[in-house]
């Protein structure tokens, strides 16, 4: 038990300020260190310390939209966000999230929204964690990269032949207004199903897929995630009553600084086996997922209030 | 320090009454228990006096609602919730003190009657049709759910005599103790049959901070949600600017 515990007014349970600090700082430390936003580590982390899944996702969301906040103004700054990209995106993203809060609320009331959390989590890790471990390994023994793999991604004549043209300036791309949309929509119903803001999706979809300039990506990616968490969190409060803004505020702060310093130390520490290590972290995590959803449960049988 | 003195007080009043004519005269040392910011569970005195030597029980009742237990099934490699059953009416706290064990105090008939002891507790499966054996499955399902939760409970032993007529109990409540009105009800039992008995409520509630942002969250679910976000917001914005600072 805790020294400092505040009570959870949504998740309903008494947990230790400094650990919510603390795991908010680690979390953060390693997005500023490899820029990745960490909701996907975040929330399995709160349903192992005894936080409810569909509190965890949502309270996860509500952190995102401050820690992508800070992030985007960053970038913003240097001129790195492509807005007609970033709103465009928004706008599935909006539909997107209400697809996704909607689904979360029917699997709720059947009783399976904590196997859907855990079973897109193990997915979604093991996938994640596969291939960080390859490419940084890779990496780290200077192997010569596959160089087939960008031309496989880039499907020139296909997304070239889609409709509804646009000019985009800042990323110097003339492509169809259907990209980012529907990139956009598939990170919504993510963000709302699994309270993560979907950056590890989007960024390469971005390169690989929009074939947008490098610089302009991340802070591009951030701007639609502010939004989109923005969304996921008001649509959350509404139809589930699970988000924890006591929760999403202490994760947050702690976050914040985490991510100072991981920008600041990441610059001096080696990035492959750093992401070797992240990879490992996810790997382990999925692992744990998934026996627990293998291994017999110690108790069969659950109970929960009926919701009116 | 002032509930202890009012404790002393009590208890150097109450026998005078009991002597006068009630077999049984209890009360708590406080009716409210507020859930605020830092509440890590809490306990309540009940104290009491009695007309002469006899046992005590002590039935402390949560606010009801309707529970569904779900039962996982091995599916496809994975354990998934496959069946489940309602029951109505369940109450959310259940705890029973006694100053000896139960089957010793009284029979098992006598028990059932007065709905003492977590195996007495009445359940009512929303849907009566099931088969009986299913019913009788998950009724075990659910008691063992709730004693493990720490919201039901049977302490035997809790309720300490000094002398003949004084009594005393502590009511622990954990953490994630429900909300609402609570009923707790004494009695006083003598060779086994209900001698008297006396009815206590006991509020529990949410108060501070925390327990208005709770309401609010229900009863203003947009606000709340927008407000969220402008926190959240305005935590990031904060940062950025204290960093750049820096």
């Amino acid at each position: 038990m805790g020294i400092l515990e505040v009570y959870l007014p949504i998740a309903g349970i008494s947990l230790d300020v400094v650990g919510l600090l603390l795991l908010g700082a680690a979390v953060g430390f390693l997005s500023g260190v490899l820029g990745v936003g960490g909701g996907f580590l975040l929330t399995p982390l709160l349903i192992f310390i005894g936080v409810p899944s569909p509190v965890a996702v949502a309270s996860s969301a509500n952190q995102l939209v401050g820690a992508s906040l800070t992030g985007a103004l960053a970038y913003w700054r240097r001129g790195g966000v492509d807005f007609l990209m970033g709103v465009l995106m928004l706008a599935g993203g909006l539909a997107g999230s209400a697809a996704g809060v909607w689904l979360f609320a029917l699997l709720r009331r059947s009783g399976q929204i904590e196997l859907v959390i855990s079973l897109s989590y193990a997915a979604l890790l093991a996938v994640l964690g596969t291939l960080m471990l390859i490419e940084s390994s890779g990496a780290w023994l200077r192997r010569r990269r596959p160089g087939g793999q960008r031309h496989k991604l880039h499907q020139h004549n296909w997304l070239h032949g889609l409709p509804l043209k646009l000019r985009f300036r800042r990323s110097k791309l003339y492509i169809s207004a259907l990209l980012p949309i529907l990139l956009g929509f598939l990170v919504g119903v993510l963000s709302a199903v699994m309270g993560v803001g979907g950056g590890f999706i989007t960024v390469p979809a971005m390169i690989y897929l929009l074939g947008m300039p490098t610089a302009m990506v991340p802070g591009t990616s951030l701007f639609q995630i502010i939004f989109v968490t923005a969304a996921v969190t008001i649509l959350q409060a509404v139809a589930n009553n699970t988000v924890d803004v006591v929760l999403a505020l202490i994760l947050l702060l702690g976050g914040v600084i985490g991510a100072q310093l991981g920008s600041r130390w990441g610059a001096k520490l080696r990035g492959e086996e750093l992401r070797a290590l992240l990879a490992i972290i996810l790997l382990a995590v999925a692992a744990k997922l998934v026996f627990d959803l293998t291994a017999r449960p110690a108790f069969p049988f659950s109970i929960a209030p009926v919701e009116p | 320090m002032i509930r202890c003195c009012a404790l002393i007080l009590a208890l150097l009043i109450l026998p005078a009454a009991a002597r006068a004519e009630q077999p049984l005269l209890a009360d708590l040392t406080s009716h409210l228990i507020a859930i605020t910011t830092g509440f890590t569970g809490t306990s309540v005195v009940l104290f009491g006096a009695t007309d002469g030597p006899g046992d005590i029980i002590i039935v402390v009742r949560g606010p009801e609602r309707d529970v569904v237990v779900r039962q996982k099934r091995h599916l496809a490699g994975i354990w998934i919730n496959a069946h489940t059953v309602e029951f109505t009416g369940v109450p959310s706290y259940y705890a029973v003190f006694s100053n000896r064990a139960l089957d010793r105090i009284a029979p098992a008939g006598m028990q059932a009657l007065h709905q003492i002891g977590i195996k007495n507790i009445r359940l009512d499966p929303r849907d009566p049709n099931r088969p009986a054996d299913e019913i009788a499955t998950f009724r075990t399902a659910l008691l063992d759910e709730e004693r493990r939760a720490g919201v039901w409970s049977e302490r035997p032993d809790s309720v300490s005599f000094l002398g003949d007529r004084l009594f005393r109990a502590t009511i622990a409540f954990p953490s994630n103790v429900p909300t609402g009105t609570y009923l707790v009800e004494v009695l006083l039992l003598r060779e086994g049959n209900v001698i008297s008995g006396q009815t206590t409520p006991l509020v529990v509630s949410e108060i501070g901070l925390n327990a208005d942002l709770g309401e609010f969250a229900l009863g203003n679910p947009w606000l709340y949600g927008i407000l969220a976000v402008a926190g959240a917001s305005l935590l990031g914005w904060l940062a950025s600017l204290a960093f750049r600072e820096a």
